[in-house]
């Protein structure tokens, strides 16, 4: 989403979720508050997280070209791992689910299904009919849509194209923290590093569905999954993050513009 | 009502627009004339804020707009609509001219998009319709209606009748006319020398980034050096 509105790839993504589950490993586990306190609080922390980085490093390079921003975004990425460590030292933390770690067993026990697996659809498919409700129907959501396509036109409407940009990156890290309490949920080991593989495979996801396009990351997280599983299942376990970026590489010599994505073509 | 005074606009090291000033009073159709690559574009875009003057000022109702945000000037009154139309392409019509409005209060939307409709029945039939798949009149046509949404008092338009053919080019001409008598001052640049000629009140003659010939529309229009040059002999 941030991609496709403001036009850059936030490497640092991935290391705003790390943040995020950070800051509900002290309040959950830590202070032992209440779940909900802690995604609260963590969501708060990188939408704050999110909007400073913005202000500071992006926003003074809006027009600069798009290399100098993605190695600006690669660099905010090794401060946040470094500051984490720095901070939080590389020991590994063991995150409590915010959900419980109850699994649920289907036909029988043959089939066990944990509840922070569920949980994560769960909160996947609302927050992809979330965004595009709000992409499609809201004022401020159609403003980024316009962003996205011409900031210069957008400007001609009287849109406000900086702080629209910077509300994306508030929206964006919000989910962040989401993904980030999750992800720790399902896998409980929390490191500096926790959030670069996560964030780059999420990145792959979105190409691979069609930067840009909600329900295309949807469908790309989906499939990468698959394809990582079987691939670790039939081929090799080392292998199977190769075989992801092999995917990717295919995807977009084939389809540059991912599954589900639209080609527009790019007007003089 | 819109003061241009002495601007000077540089891109990099090439001085595009050198030492223009132009004004625009209420009511008014005023045109800006000249070929390909005068630097025409330029100025609308540093009226609109898009592009700062180096050195010259800008007022609009009676306000320095040189140094406010272009969202700012938009929430002024003053709408531009830029060359090459650049509607939303994949946006729906409607959501286009919503867009248009973004400045406006949610209550006169809904009346502002029906009197856009007539100015434009094309665009109410295909309301639904993503922007992209119109024709280039009717995203023109789009283009304008989104640019009046925003209820401007000056309105800058860049060679609307761009690409168009003949008869699309007078029906364009015609709106033009109609907004300027519902009370929308109009500043019209455009290459189509005979046409805005024929609209406006003044007009400005430009070459290479200097206002050459200022006067008249009528007077402009016969005058020799601008018939050779503009008017095709
Ligand atoms: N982004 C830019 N960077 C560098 N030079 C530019 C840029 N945009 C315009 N110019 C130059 O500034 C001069 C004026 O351009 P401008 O687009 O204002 O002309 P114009 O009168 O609108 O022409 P046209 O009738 O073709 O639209 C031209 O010489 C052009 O090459
Ligand atoms: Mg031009």
């Amino acid at each position: 989403m941030v991609y496709g509105i403001a036009k850059m790839l936030n490497f640092a993504h991935g290391d705003v979720i790390m943040v995020g589950a950070y800051a509900c490993f002290f309040v959950v586990t830590r202070y032992e508050l209440p779940a909900v306190l802690g995604v609260l609080i963590a969501m708060a922390v990188c939408t704050l997280l999110g909007v400073f980085i913005e202000r500071l490093a992006y926003k003074p390079l809006r027009s600069a070209p798009s290399l100098a921003v993605l190695i600006t975004a690669i660099g905010i990425s090794y401060f946040l791992q470094n500051a984490a460590q720095l901070l939080w030292t590389s020991n590994p933390k063991v995150f409590r689910s915010v959900v419980g770690d109850a699994s649920l067993k289907l036909f029988g026990g043959r089939l066990s299904v944990s509840v922070s697996a569920l949980v994560t659809v769960a909160v996947c498919i609302i927050i992809m009919i979330g965004l595009t409700w709000f992409t499609g129907k809201t004022k401020m959501g159609k403003a980024m849509r316009a962003c996205s396509e011409d900031k210069g036109a957008a400007q001609l409407m009287g849109i406000n194209v900086n702080a629209t940009i910077s509300m994306t990156f508030a929206i964006g890290s919000a989910l962040a923290a989401i993904a980030g309490v999750l992800l720790c949920s399902a896998y409980p080991t929390l490191m500096p590093t926790t959030g670069s593989m996560p964030g780059i495979k999420a990145f792959t996801a979105a190409v691979f569905g069609g930067i840009g396009s909600i329900p295309g990351a949807m469908l790309g997280g989906i499939l990468l999954g698959i394809i990582e599983i079987f691939g670790k299942a039939y081929i090799s376990t080392q292998l199977s993050d190769a075989i992801v970026f092999v995917v990717l590489i295919v995807v977009l010599l084939v389809k540059p513009a991912g599954l589900l994505g639209k080609h527009v073509q790019e007007k003089v | 009502m819109l003061e241009v005074r002495g601007i000077n606009v540089y891109y990099g090291a090439i001085h595009a627009v050198k030492d223009v000033s132009i004004e625009v009073n209420e009511g008014e159709i005023v045109t800006l004339i000249g070929a390909n690559g005068a630097g025409k574009s330029t100025i609308l875009q540093t009226i609109s804020g898009l592009l700062r003057p180096r050195t010259g000022g800008i007022t609009f109702m009676g306000e320095n707009i040189g140094v406010v945000a272009p969202y700012k000037i938009v929430e002024r009154g003053l709408a531009q609509v830029p060359e090459g139309r650049r509607v939303f392409l994949r946006m729906t019509v409607t959501e286009n001219l919503e867009m248009g409005a973004y400045t406006q209060k949610s209550g006169g939307i809904a009346d502002d998009m029906e009197r856009a409709f007539t100015l434009f029945p094309r665009l109410k039939e295909r309301r639904r319709q993503v922007a992209g798949t119109l024709s280039g009149g009717e995203q023109q046509m789009l283009a304008m209606g989104r640019a009046l949404m925003s209820r401007p008092k000056l309105l800058m338009l860049d060679e609307p009748s761009m690409g168009l053919a003949p008869i699309l080019v007078e029906q364009i001409f015609s709106t033009i006319v109609e907004m300027n008598r519902d009370g929308t001052t109009i500043l019209l640049v455009e290459q189509n020398a005979q046409m805005a000629l024929s609209v406006a009140s003044r007009a400005y003659v430009l070459e290479t980034g200097r206002i050459a010939m200022q006067g008249d529309a009528h007077e402009l229009a016969g005058n020799e050096e601008v018939k050779k040059a503009y008017l095709g002999g």
